[in-house]
């Protein structure tokens, strides 16, 4: 197992503790083109801790079993570690561990709650699912901002129950259109669904303003929860959200496994989405009785090692402290925007300087296209997002078609937000986008 | 020379700063819009026949991507000079050989002219796809032709 220390309060997380960091995450070490690694994609995925690759082999190497069914230790055993998993991951969030939903990843725990409501709006569930049936006249609200996976799911949840979708617009600095919010959520408005951070900008979204505009409208909030999970301090019963979701591999943890939270009350008045093994009560040839939230959530063999390698994640967090990691993140993501914007022809999406933003940075080189700026990255090991980052609509609101997006963690350095930066200078003269 | 002015060839970054037969305009006898969902690209294609309906006298196109997108698609169309369409399927064959080969192979120089550039690109997996954009629309507005 690899050491985590307790950091003492207020002593910021450096270069010098980054640099230890990385002895925990070797894949770090390696080399891409003859060049060390600069490993700038977090947002997409981020590298694994030694702590959490060692829980799953060590979950795997002395209890894998079936959960939640089998009288022998092992299953017991596992049932056990798989349920500590989530009480873990629980209190990570300020959540009861019986409003935790173990899904594939964010994707599915969103569509989870598009489909039960679309189940609801079909007739499912009996009195305690009325509150969620939709229908003709009813909206739900979006942002112009989405990534796609907080986006189709409400279209297609939309087109199935003759809801409206509406979608609140961004200004120039990639905030949220917050008179338009006013507006549009309203006594027709449903479903709030928003991101508490921009996969693409960088945003921090005033979630509060948001969750209080809905509830006052009777409406539920879904928080796309992914890019901020990994990277501040979440606490969702504080922010009074009804629902959240966000991904295992994003914060350390293994692909393959994300979370869905959603308030007790609600997660238990649902219908299910998936059916089939363990999430049932009893079952005739007629019909089946369902379990009480989570397990009615989660049909079939689940992910265990999955959850204890994300559970170790979070452990691995929390010993570094997830407001250090947000303050570290946020001189990087400083760096980067006052790097990039010193840089001729090129243009950062998203907030401008002194305003908070995600350790992030997506921007457009004029005259080369972002394929192209990952490729001439790549060439010297630096590894970046290029393309639309799952936002089409967004990048379509800025007049691009395609950016290229540098993102950093924890185990990011100055240093290698330098070697970024000195690299972008290089590529306009590159491809002659200069003359 | 490096990996990167291999892929980035001179004559591949002149042909995405002045492309050639760019502009789609009206009397196509075929065209094919074509999609690389991964990073947004797009390109149309179009076919114009010569007089009397024989051979392709034109290649036009539009669109917008990456340098290897582009460029690839301006060298197609200064290849295609009155091409019955047998040719053009020629050199569209020719030029996936190229591009499936990882710079294995040379490529047919009577067949693909410039084009035979893209050897450095067919080594970078993941650049195949935009190097093959406009001969995929090629390829698919010559199959809505008319058999002669």
């Amino acid at each position: 197992m690899s050491s985590v220390t307790e950091q003492p309060v207020g002593v910021r997380l450096d270069d010098a503790e980054a640099i230890r960091l990385r002895a925990d995450f070797p894949l770090l070490a390696g080399s891409v083109n003859g060049h060390p690694l600069v490993y700038l994609d977090s947002g997409a995925t981020a590298q694994r801790p030694l702590a959490v690759l060692d829980a799953e082999r060590d979950f795997l190497l002395h209890w894998n079993s079936a959960v939640h069914r089998g009288a022998h230790t092992l299953a017991a055993e596992a049932t056990e570690q798989f349920e500590q998993a989530r009480a873990v991951v629980a209190s990570f969030i300020g959540a009861s561990a019986n409003e935790i939903v173990w899904t594939s990843n964010a994707t599915e725990a969103i569509n989870l709650v598009a489909y039960s409501i679309g189940n609801a709006s079909a007739g499912r569930g009996g009195p305690e699912a009325d509150r969620f049936r939709l229908g003709a006249g009813d909206e739900i609200v979006v942002t112009e901002m989405e990534h796609h996976a907080n986006l189709i799911p409400w279209q297609e949840l939309a087109a199935r129950t003759g809801a409206m979708l509406r979608v609140i617009g961004l200004d120039e600095t990639g905030a949220l259109l917050m008179d338009q919010a006013a507006e549009f959520i309203g006594d027709r408005t449903r479903l709030v669904c928003v991101t508490h951070v921009s996969n693409v900008l960088g945003t921090v979204n005033p979630i509060d303003e948001i969750v209080a505009l809905a509830h006052a409208a009777g409406a539920l909030v879904v928080l796309d929860a992914c890019q901020s999970a990994p990277h501040r301090p979440l606490d969702v019963v504080a922010l009074g959200v009804d629902f959240a979701a966000f991904s295992g591999h994003k914060m350390l943890g293994p692909t393959g496994i994300g979370v869905l939270y959603g308030r007790a009350e609600l997660l238990d008045a649902m219908p299910p989405f998936l059916t089939g093994g363990s999430m049932i009560t009893e079952v005739t040839l007629d019909g089946a009785k369902y379990l009480p939230a989570p397990q009615r959530f989660e049909a079939g063999t689940q992910r265990v090692s999955q959850a204890i390698g994300l559970a170790a994640a979070v452990r691995y967090l929390k010993g570094i402290g997830v407001d250090r990691i947000h303050d570290h993140e946020n001189v990087l993501a400083q760096r980067m925007l006052d790097g990039l914007d010193s840089l001729p022809g090129i243009r950062v999406l998203g907030p401008g300087r002194g305003v908070e933003r995600a350790g992030l940075a997506s921007f457009v080189v004029d005259g080369v296209h972002a394929h192209d700026v990952g490729q001439y990255l790549d060439d010297v090991g630096i590894a970046v997002r290029v393309g639309h980052h799952c936002a089409q609509p967004l990048h379509r609101r800025y007049g691009a078609t395609a950016t290229t997006r540098a993102s950093a963690y924890l185990y990011t350095t100055t240093g290698e937000i330098d070697v970024f930066l000195d690299r972008v200078a290089g590529v306009r003269s590159f491809f002659g986008a200069d003359r | 020379m490096s990996g990167l002015e291999d892929l980035y060839r001179e004559v591949i970054l002149d042909h995405s700063r002045s492309p050639h037969g760019y502009g789609v305009h009206d009397g196509a006898a075929a065209e094919s819009h074509q999609v690389n969902p991964t990073c947004g690209d797009e390109v149309t294609v179009q076919l114009h026949l010569g007089d009397g309906g024989h051979g392709i006298h034109e290649l036009a196109w539009e669109g917008h991507g990456c340098a290897i997108s582009q460029s690839s698609a301006s060298i197609l169309a200064g290849l295609v000079k009155d091409d019955d369409p047998g040719l053009l399927r020629q050199r569209i064959d020719a030029f996936r050989e190229l591009m499936q080969s990882r710079g294995e192979v040379e490529g047919d120089e009577d067949l693909l002219g410039d084009a035979v550039v893209f050897q450095g690109a067919s080594r970078y997996v993941a650049r195949v796809k935009c190097a093959m954009l406009a001969w995929v629309a090629a390829e698919a507005a010559l199959a809505t032709l008319p058999e002669d």
